[in-house]
């Protein structure tokens, strides 16, 4: 069984660079009170906030938000990246972080090697490395541009080696930002039917995302994230309701209801 | 939490998929994936619980010892990706180097370069590996900003990465010093059984500066220059292009020879080479720096470790 407790979770990030006096006041003016100073009167932005969730097997859980709320911060906090200032993580279960297309590959090495350093990371046995290979060649749809630089791919396809990667690895928690809209169709086709499978497989899935389309389809249950604190947390319909105006959620409604 | 129409849904596009449709998800878990461990991450100002993270990442590096491998395997391949002879030009260079300066020095310094060929040859590429770890290790982690941003990975394992990638490099070098040493007939003496512990020490030492350094350069951005001019300095008032006993008549170098870190590392490595006898002062200033280094290291890890990735 996966699970995962955020419990009263806050992250400050440090501003180093800020030293600047009359900069500070302009940046602590502009910014509803998220800006404070630790004890050293260093500037730090408080990204999160006394943040607490518990997710279970089979949770699919969706964050929506502005630009700034702590979506991307609370992820990779969740992921063991950033670890909090306060509160703890606990997580039962391997956790994949999909937050961005490049997902820490060396975009000078060929797609081959960074997937050979992914499974050493994992600890794989050199069978298995070459299994890995064959199985992200043939979801990606990649085959002989796995030989070339990953900096020579386009975008999408840096998408779907990313993706492929990340879940041929068969991770029991799943975090992920909304980059992998990025894909095409046929591939999100794919990548949907991927992801559903895993989550029948009683795992979690936590997906970061602009559009309530997606949020409809995907997720079962949805945190609105507001100054780096949870505003509201509840059932897809229910908070988007809360965060949408009346006419675009009807709109989200009836996309979701078609992709479904 | 979840209502009755998204639960509704969710039971149809479970249902969109037919048992037959199943081969394009990902195959069985495989025998060797990570077992699912319970992982706490709290936050804690207690100096044994940071501790105890500090020694898991550690340990964690030494299991993941096949990706620090590859890793420096990769850094030289690609340094060297599309160029005729590839890593060969680490030997190429350095011979280059060493024979020019070799015989220019040895008239200057009016030196037999029967002697002080050798000699410059194994100062010369222990310095490289020295003050390329020093300049490379203040930037480990700062170099690897997208892999420590993008999942939970142990960070010693960037500075065994430094490591590891000029232990190769001086595997190349090694070779050079190998044909100077056969063309001018110097053979390391009966004391080089202490080229083993010696060679132990300098890893450690390596792994320890590149931890060091890099938590620094990553934190303060000035560190990678600061160190750069210092490196440069230490290469000139430590014995490496030339020998101490060549000023020993002037009485002035004892102190500059006898308080220098470097020189003290460089000994115990370049003395049992030359076939020089085992030098004991040396070994003594060695592991007094090595030990205050661990130290030092140790507290600056385990105190700044949880705040690495808020520097990047």
């Amino acid at each position: 069984m996966a699970q995962l407790i955020v419990d009263n979770v806050s992250v400050s990030f440090p501003l180093y660079h800020t030293e600047g006096r009359s900069l500070k006041k302009t940046v602590l003016a502009a910014a509803s009170g998220r800006l404070g100073e630790d004890s050293r009167h260093r500037l730090t932005v408080e990204a999160l906030r006394g943040v607490s969730f518990t997710l279970n097997s089979g949770d699919r859980l969706g964050f929506i938000g502005s630009n700034g709320a702590g979506k991307t911060t609370l992820l990779r906090t969740m992921a063991g990246i950033y670890e909090p200032v306060a509160g703890s993580i606990t997580t039962e279960g391997a956790v994949t972080a999909l937050l961005d297309p490049g997902q820490g590959m060396n975009p000078d090495l060929t797609g081959n090697e960074n997937i050979r350093l992914r499974a050493l990371f994992n600890g794989y046995s050199e069978a298995h490395i070459r299994k890995l290979q064959e199985d992200v060649a043939a979801f990606a749809g990649l085959d002989q541009f796995l030989a070339l630089p990953v900096r020579t791919y386009s975008s999408g396809m840096v998408v779907r080696l990313g993706f492929a990667m990340a879940t041929a690895i068969l991770p029991q928690i799943l975090l992920m930002d909304e980059w992998l809209l990025a894909g095409d169709a046929s591939f999100l086709d794919k990548a949907r039917h991927r992801l559903e499978t895993m989550v029948r497989g009683a795992e979690i899935l936590v997906l970061s995302s602009h559009r309530p389309d997606i949020i409809l389809e995907w997720c079962n249950r949805l945190i609105w994230m507001e100054n780096g604190m949870v505003k509201a947390d509840g059932s897809p319909e229910e908070v988007l309701a809360a965060y949408l105006p009346p006419d675009q959620f009807a709109h989200a409604l009836e996309a979701a209801g078609k992709a479904a | 939490m979840v209502d009755a129409a998204s639960s509704f849904r969710y039971r149809q596009s479970m249902l969109m998929i037919a048992p037959g449709q199943d081969t394009a998800g990902p195959g069985s878990p495989p025998a060797d994936a990570a077992p699912a461990a319970r992982l706490i991450i709290a936050a804690s100002h207690s100096w044994r619980e940071r501790l105890r993270l500090a020694m898991t990442d550690l340990g964690a590096t030494a299991r993941l010892w096949p990706l620090v491998w590859t890793l420096s395997l990769f850094d030289i391949r690609l340094r060297y990706r599309g160029s005729l002879l590839g890593p060969l030009w680490l030997t190429l260079s350095t011979a280059i180097m060493v024979a020019a300066i070799g015989v220019l020095y040895a008239k200057l310094f009016h030196q037999d370069v029967a002697t002080y060929l050798p000699f410059l040859t194994i100062s010369l590429v222990l310095w490289n590996f020295i003050s390329t770890v020093a300049s490379e290790g203040t930037t480990c982690f700062t170099q690897a900003d997208a892999m420590i941003r993008s999942m939970r990975m142990p960070h010693s394992v960037h500075a065994a990465r430094v490591v590891m990638r000029n232990v190769l490099v001086l595997g190349h070098n090694i070779v050079v010093v190998a044909l100077v040493f056969m063309l001018f007939g110097t053979r390391p003496g009966l004391d080089c059984f202490t080229l083993l512990p010696g060679f132990l020490l300098w890893l450690a030492d390596a792994f320890a500066a590149s931890l060091l350094l890099g938590l620094f350069g990553a934190r303060f951005r000035d560190i990678p220059p600061i160190v750069a001019s210092v490196m440069q300095i230490a290469f000139y008032i430590t014995p490496i292009m030339w020998n101490p006993a060549m000023l020993a008549h002037r009485g002035l170098v004892r102190a500059i020879v006898e308080l220098n870190p470097f020189y003290a590392l460089l000994e115990i490595m370049r003395g049992p080479l030359l076939g020089l006898p085992l030098d004991p002062a040396a070994w003594q200033i060695a592991l007094a720096y090595s030990l205050g280094l661990f130290l030092v290291t140790g507290l600056v890890f385990v105190r700044a470790r949880p705040r690495l990735p808020y520097w990047l």
